[in-house]
């Protein structure tokens, strides 16, 4: 399959400038005015919830009292100090699950502080700047260190490493750095090519190379970079998809959802994607509900995100569903995916209604059909296990320790593809930045 | 609604709010437009002698805090830069236009008794209610011998007022100059001159802020800056002091005082007239927010009077002037302690930090197993500072409690480890 999803209906189903509207900015950036009234409704808590809620612990209430101050760059660099990806993570993180859902505010029944719009604006501040990196590598250890992968937790770990003194060199198998901050976030989340912008501040530390369309288990073996490097850190990710496992699943029209973003995400002219009429949408993630609200946008006329449980069980956060409400997803609940049909290309796609026996999610039997040219497959996402054979892998993660080690020594490990928290970018940079210091300990550091 | 009628020097009002003798005063214009708004009166921009001043291009600065909030602005601009006659013909047509409305003259001069006595006549014969003398401006005018220059020196100030009260026959009111070292030396002085009423407090000398840029204070005049006068909210603590001050001294307490100072709402004007004030007069408020300002003072003052059973000005004015005291005076056996209502506390924390940091470490900080933050007052370690409940963001979350005593009430000079008690 290629990036490009082909289906029955054809392409263009909405105006460049229904796209341009459509792709703008999810959250517009604060206008000045605007960074300053908000930041000056936090409370500057001391021990802040907020800070404990954070993932990569950024102290929200200090850069916060920067921004009141006009103090955006010392801002952004308290940001960054504790997550290099201030910028997508201001962006892309569900804060209303984080951060913003600890804010203190929301006890005396007012809006929490808008957290994640105000990291932006300090970060965007400082790095339109483009004066000098903020942070300094120290002394050159003499070590080198394999990063495998350019995703979040690559890159964190790689800038963090450089800052503490070691050479890394980044080994990523597509031809673009970043991760899914580049393939797999929403196209209205990340507007502009702001990862790769990203990418190249995060670079500015020194010290780091990327050497793109390496895989790992394709043109590079474990062996060699543990030959190569001092250390090795893994940052794969979840390379595939899990399948519907039902009957008419190969046929055109049936896309991952995750191949459908990143199509949508590295096109220069949306306007020309092609999406279906009727689309649905399988799954309850964040990625399904992106998918779905993607394809509206594209111009999609009736898009419908089945799941097979209720809407209490769906991972997707309150607000993200929210989201595929208002942009008239229909959202269709207890219904399993039975079978798609059609001729060559999806035309229909069968469901049973589910129903809980006890805790058991059984089908009741009954059945119904919904039209469709277009379905996306967002059922989850698993960890190719197929470079990293020989690792102790535990419910397809790999095992770490305490100190991000990997079962074979000297390899360590971190963001989707270990379990520390949510899969989220923000952990995946927390991994990176907390596998750096385990690996300077490793190679002799004070960590 | 309780009424607003006053009197101050025998003027009488129809509400307590006039306008001070600054920009929003300087002509016709601007005084019709007060009136219309509801104001009870001005006081007139300063007038001398021709020629008129002129005024610089670049006049006021702001000190603001972080969320662009007006804390005081201060000015370098100097009086009335219109000439004289042009100033007199419009308080006479403004006076016939509007005669229930106050208009109080304002001048000043050089320390030359016929230049003060002329002054005062003509302006005198336009009709107005009474006489400001302006003797308070702490920038420019003071450079050529006029305003603070004269206000500082009691002596002056005594014979200016002198000087004014023989050319004219209707009430003289002393604008006083916060920048002295004692604001009762020139009250009394004022007083034995023969002043009716006191005006205080005028603009306190100041450098508002510094252009970073231009390395220059503000407001800049082509590069260069000069101290000018503080107004505003900021100065509203300075100005209740000084008020209460004249108010509570034996020699000055039957003076009738026109309080000025930041007074920006109504509960600002209740707390002056409190403190003794007969009236009031308002300028950095409505120079920020236009004359409408006015309609809130005068709602609120009355709903909060009707609230409170007082019909008239008169039934509070004064009415904390008693309990303004000396420290000595103040009770050792007091104490209260804080209280935090864990109801409405919101965790911040803001509490414990200021106790912790920088007073007594009297607020104990928990987290439950479940994250829930607590926060406890130790009464032992409490002294009862407030500065809990200052940084609060919650109303009224936190409460301080007097402690119920069986002590006597005890001042410091009776308190036995006072160590000149002691020796006595």
């Amino acid at each position: 399959m290629g990036h490009r999803p082909v289906t029955s209906k054809g392409c263009g189903h909405a105006s460049p400038a229904e796209i341009n509207a459509n792709f703008a900015d999810l959250h517009e950036p604060f206008s000045g005015l605007q960074a300053k009234a908000e930041a000056s409704r936090c409370l500057y808590c001391y021990d802040a919830p907020c800070i404990q809620a954070c993932p990569t612990s950024i102290d929200i209430p200090g850069f916060i009292h920067e921004i009141t101050t006009g103090n955006n760059s010392g801002a952004a660099k308290t940001i960054l100090s504790q997550n290099i990806m201030g910028g997508t993570c201001a962006r892309a993180c569900p804060t209303e699950v984080l951060c913003e859902q600890a804010c203190v505010l929301n006890a005396s029944d007012e809006q929490p502080v808008e957290i994640g719009l105000l990291q932006r604006h300090a970060v965007d501040h400082l790095m339109a700047k483009n004066e000098a990196h903020p942070f300094k590598r120290a002394e050159s250890s003499g070590k080198t260190i394999a990063v495998v992968g350019a995703g979040p937790s690559g890159l964190s770990c790689a800038h963090r490493a450089a800052m503490l003194g070691h050479d890394v060199v980044v080994y990523e198998a597509k031809p673009k750095s970043g991760g899914l901050n580049e393939y797999g976030l929403a196209a209205y989340k990340m507007v502009d090519d702001f990862a790769r912008r990203e990418v190249d501040f995060l670079l500015g530390i020194g010290g780091i190379e990327i050497r793109h369309e390496q895989r790992l288990g394709d043109t590079l073996t474990l062996d060699t970079l543990k030959a190569d490097h001092d250390a090795v850190f893994l940052g794969i990710g979840l390379g595939q998809t899990n399948g519907l496992r039902i009957e008419g699943e190969d046929m055109g029209g049936v896309l991952d959802a995750v191949d459908f973003i990143e199509a949508l995400r590295q096109s220069n002219d949306k306007s020309k994607l092609c999406v279906g009429e009727d689309v649905i949408v399988i799954g309850a993630g964040n990625t399904a509900i992106d998918a779905a609200v993607q394809s509206k946008r594209l111009g999609a006329d009736n898009v419908t995100l089945v799941y097979r449980r209720g809407e209490a069980q769906m991972s997707a956060t309150e607000f993200e569903v929210d989201l595929a409400r208002t942009n008239g997803v229909n959202i269709r609940l207890w219904s399993a995916p039975v079978e798609i049909t059609g001729r060559g290309a999806v035309e229909a796609m069968k469901f049973e209604k589910m129903t809980l026996d006890g805790d058991k999610l059984v089908g009741t039997g009954k059945h119904y059909e919904l039209p469709a040219d277009m379905v996306l497959k967002a059922i989850g996402q698993k960890m190719d296990t197929g470079p990293v054979n020989g690792f102790t892998i535990d419910g397809n993660k790999l095992t770490i320790g305490d100190n991000f080690e990997t079962s074979v020594a000297g390899v360590f490990a971190g963001g989707d593809c270990i379990k520390s928290g949510e899969d989220l970018t923000v952990q995946a940079v927390e991994d990176g930045k907390q596998a750096a210091h385990a690996i300077d300990t490793y190679l002799g550091g004070e960590g | 609604m309780a009424d607003l009628k006053c009197t101050i020097a025998g003027i009488e009002t129809i509400n307590p709010f006039w306008l001070a003798s600054a920009p929003p005063t300087d002509k016709y214009i601007n005084v019709v437009r007060a009136f219309e708004a509801g104001w009870g009166g001005v006081v007139w921009k300063t007038l001398a002698v021709d020629p008129p001043v002129i005024n610089t291009s670049s006049r006021y600065g702001a000190h603001k805090d972080g969320n662009q909030g007006i804390l005081g602005i201060n000015n370098i601009e100097l009086i009335s830069d219109r000439p004289l006659e042009t100033n007199l013909e419009e308080i006479r047509r403004v006076r016939k236009e509007w005669p229930d409305r106050v208009i109080i003259g304002s001048m000043m001069a050089v320390i030359e008794e016929d230049v003060w006595k002329d002054l005062a006549k003509k302006i005198a014969a336009s009709g107005v209610h009474g006489m400001e003398l302006n003797f308070g401006c702490p920038h420019g005018m003071c450079e050529r011998g006029m305003g603070s220059a004269i206000g500082q020196v009691p002596e002056m100030v005594e014979q200016v007022t002198r000087w004014v009260k023989e050319a004219i026959d209707i009430p003289v009111f002393v604008k006083l100059t916060p920048n002295i070292t004692n604001i009762l030396w020139s009250a009394e002085a004022a007083q034995r001159g023969g002043a009716d009423a006191v005006s205080l407090i005028n603009t306190i000398n100041s450098i508002i802020t510094v252009d970073l840029d231009k390395m220059a204070p503000t407001p800049t005049v082509d590069g260069k800056g000069t101290h000018g006068g503080y107004c505003g909210s900021a100065v509203k603590p300075i100005a209740l002091n000084m008020v209460a001050e004249i108010s509570r001294n034996p020699e000055t307490k039957d003076l009738p005082i026109s309080a000025i100072g930041g007074i920006e709402t109504w509960r600002d004007a209740a707390e002056f007239l409190a403190l003794g004030a007969d009236a009031l007069q308002v300028c950095t408020a409505a120079m920020l927010y236009g004359h409408r300002i006015v309609d809130d003072m005068k709602t609120g003052l009355s709903d909060w009077m009707d609230a409170q059973g007082y019909t008239s000005i008169d039934a509070f004015k004064g009415m904390a002037v008693p309990n303004v005291v000396d420290w000595n005076e103040l009770n050792m056996n007091f104490d209260t302690k804080a209280f935090i209502d864990p109801e409405s506390c919101i965790e911040c924390g803001r509490c414990h930090i200021a106790c912790e940091d920088t007073a007594h470490q009297a607020i104990v900080f928990d987290v439950a197993e479940d994250g829930k933050r607590s926060f406890t007052v130790d009464n032992d370690e409490c002294v009862g500072c407030n500065l809990c409940q200052i940084v609060c963001p919650v109303p009224d979350c936190i409460e301080m409690r007097d402690v119920p005593t069986d002590k006597p009430y005890m001042t410091w000079p009776e308190h036995p480890l006072n160590p000149i008690k002691a020796a006595t």
